[in-house]
């Protein structure tokens, strides 16, 4: 059984200021880590991993710098990386991103599986598995909270929806998203560690992919724009109060009566 | 790739070039000196710092799509046991509004296995056209048929843009059916408009901070946005004007891999997203005994208790009791937080309440700046004596 989990590399803190005057972003550091909702994927391949005796191989899209969290998915129990790095994937959107990842996918041979998180922290879309599944053309589940059983051939799945479990039988090849709370997710080993340290991340660009042809990737692949970014809207009734306890006690009484609440 | 390009490199520190981004995006390059990776977001930053040093090329004018054969706006109806969920109607609302501007019509799309009097509610709310796929297979959601009526109904109506509520199953369907025309999809928009050219504006939070995003699908048809449960307002209803089309597929395009073998409903808690007042209490709440005063307030208020994503991961809360654009969206009458910071991601899902009522000690919060009464002051000392305040006044009248 082979399994491909996808990551992403995302900045250590989700905090982001707009510098006033530029309307652009203002960044500190520029720490980062393995997606936290991706860590939830990455266990539960290595639990099958460790049931089925299957390959686990993790794959991500970024700069160079983002081999440091293949490397990371080694000392948590994952096989193989590959990391999708050229200048041409740069400013990619949803769907350019699923597209190099998809492309990516296809050059090293379709998985049985393939595991995503639930969504990024930075971008929040959550969309980007379902779109790697169609461009597959594999079928998808998505909110899976729980593996009731799996062999050979497929798995029984239970999905999170907002009302209702849904309990399914899917075949493989398909794509999952899973819940956090799925696993818990594994601290990374130091053994581990210092057994992959010579292992190879691969390296795919442009030329690798079968559709090499570089407007289908990156910003030029991307249909959706950036337009511009703005700190979000303060409301029109503001008011500040600044007093003894007891006093704004007094006042927030006062105002939840006024306005019919008590 | 991106189209930052970069120029008069000569005199320039290139070290302190490259320490501009913030995504480390900026690296050396052997022939033209600088050159950007893949890890560019278009942040702009180094076009704002050294506009002497990186301009934006022109892009190369992308084939242009003829928006003409682009008409109307569609909304997915999303219905479960007969029952249309309500974020649906919210969509119909917006996309009506949005129609008027540019002169286009509303369609709607309805999947399932019986519509039975489902598209006379729809047309109940002003829509032109109710586009109806009734088959067996499409009697539980599975993504392969799903896409397949979606893909059938986006060819036949060819929507200029499509609207999906942000809900487990339009998340799980609007990316597949988007990929499927390769084209745009904005997720959790929170702010819709659109403009002459028919292009949508898109507005949504992003960058799980302080940021908002606005986006067009410019070149693309049909453009996709999803948005969350309570973000807009369903229309009144309306003397119907619209008609009913029932369309059919092939059941060859309707075969899944997938096999629904139960469904069970989870414990009923009552939902967050109907309640009229809620009492959120955030990370300002040092331990789980303290939130007995918090749920005495909302006792007091009526009220139902929800938690911040912080106290959700403690376990102090059941996750279908969290605000915030990971949680649940809500828009009551009255919502006041106690001890919350206000994360843009925990404001997209509360921001539409009418009134707005903010505790923290920190008088630099940035909840402060949604908050209608911003109460600087400590919620320990503040909330026991709010509520022995109630129980008097409770006692006099």
């Amino acid at each position: 059984m082979k399994i491909l989990v996808c990551i992403k590399q995302v900045p250590d803190s989700t905090r982001v200021d707009i510098d006033p005057e530029t309307m652009t972003l203002k960044r500190g550091g520029v720490d980062s880590k393995i997606n936290p909702f991706d860590l939830f994927a990455i266990e539960t391949a290595v639990k099958l991993k460790e049931k089925h005796n299957a390959q686990v191989c993790s794959i991500s899209m970024g700069p160079p710098q983002t081999e440091a969290a293949i490397r990371e998915t080694y000392m948590l129990g994952v096989d193989e990386g590959i990391l999708l790095s050229d200048r041409n994937f740069a400013g990619a959107d949803v769907l350019a991103t699923a597209y190099a990842l998809s492309q990516g996918i296809l050059s090293t041979g379709l998985p049985d599986l393939i595991i995503c998180g639930r969504q990024t922290t930075d971008g929040d879309t959550g969309q980007v598995g379902p779109e790697i599944a169609e461009f597959l053309n594999i079928p998808h589940v998505a909110y899976v909270r729980n593996i009731v059983s799996s062999d050979e051939k497929g798995m029984v799945l239970e999905m999170d929806m907002p009302e209702t479990i849904e309990v399914v039988r899917i075949n493989f090849p398909f794509l999952m998203t899973v819940e956090k709370g799925i696993f818990q997710p594994r601290l990374p080993s130091f053994k581990r560690r210092l057994a992959s340290k010579d292992r190879p991340v691969r390296r795919l660009t442009l030329a690798d992919m079968p559709d090499s042809q570089p407007e289908n990737y990156g910003l030029k692949g991307s249909p959706t724009q950036v337009i511009r970014i703005f700190p979000p809207a303060s409301p029109t009734t503001h008011e500040i109060w600044k007093d003894a306890p007891e006093v704004l006690a007094d006042k927030i009484y006062s105002k939840l009566s006024e306005l019919k609440f008590l | 790739m991106s189209n930052i390009r970069t120029r008069n490199l000569n005199d320039q520190n290139l070290d302190e070039l490259i320490a501009l981004c913030p995504f480390n995006a900026i690296e050396k390059d052997a022939q033209s000196g600088l050159a950007i990776n893949a890890g560019c977001r278009m942040c702009r930053i180094c076009l704002k710092r050294k506009p002497d040093v990186f301009y934006l090329a022109e892009a190369a004018p992308a084939p242009r799509i003829n928006k003409q054969e682009w008409q109307g706006l569609a909304v997915y109806v999303e219905q479960q046991d007969g029952c249309i969920h309500p974020v649906s109607l919210e969509l119909i609302g917006k996309a009506r509004e949005m129609a008027a501007k540019t002169g286009q019509q509303v369609f709607c799309l309805l999947a399932c296995e019986k519509s039975a009097d489902l598209p006379e509610q729809i047309l109940a709310y002003g829509v032109d056209k109710v586009f109806v796929y009734e088959r067996p297979e499409l009697r539980h959601f599975r993504i392969e048929p799903f896409t397949a009526v979606f893909a059938d109904f986006i060819n036949r109506v060819k929507p200029s843009g499509v609207l999906v509520g942000g809900t487990s199953i339009g998340r799980s369907l609007a990316p597949r059916v988007a990929a499927r025309f390769k084209t745009g999809l904005t997720a959790d928009c929170t702010i819709l408009d659109i403009n002459a050219s028919t292009d949508i504006d898109q507005i949504r939070p992003a960058y799980g901070g302080n940021i908002m995003a606005h986006i067009q699908t410019p070149n693309h048809r049909p453009q996709f946005a999803t948005v969350r449960y309570k973000i807009f307002n369903a229309p009144e209803k309306t003397a119907p004007w619209g008609t009913v089309e029932f369309c059919r597929i092939n059941a060859a395009d309707l075969k899944s891999a997938i096999e629904v073998l139960e469904i069970r409903p989870k414990e009923k808690v009552r939902s967050v997203e109907d309640a009229e007042v809620i009492v959120v209490a955030g990370k300002g709440i040092k331990k789980e005994a303290d939130l007995k005063m918090i749920y005495e307030l909302s006792d007091a208020l009526g009220a139902m208790t929800a938690g911040t994503r912080p106290l959700i991961e403690q376990g102090w809360f059941d996750p279908r009791l969290q605000i915030g654009l990971s949680g649940r969206t809500v828009k009551p009458a009255l919502i006041i937080t106690c001890g919350v910071s206000g994360s843009v991601q925990f404001a997209a899902g509360m921001q539409g309440a009418d009134h707005i009522i903010a505790i923290n000690n920190d008088p630099g919060a940035a909840i402060f700046s949604l908050a209608h009464y911003a109460i600087v002051g400590d919620l320990y000392q503040v909330v026991p004596s709010l509520l022995e305040k109630i129980r008097k006044g409770g006692a006099l009248v």
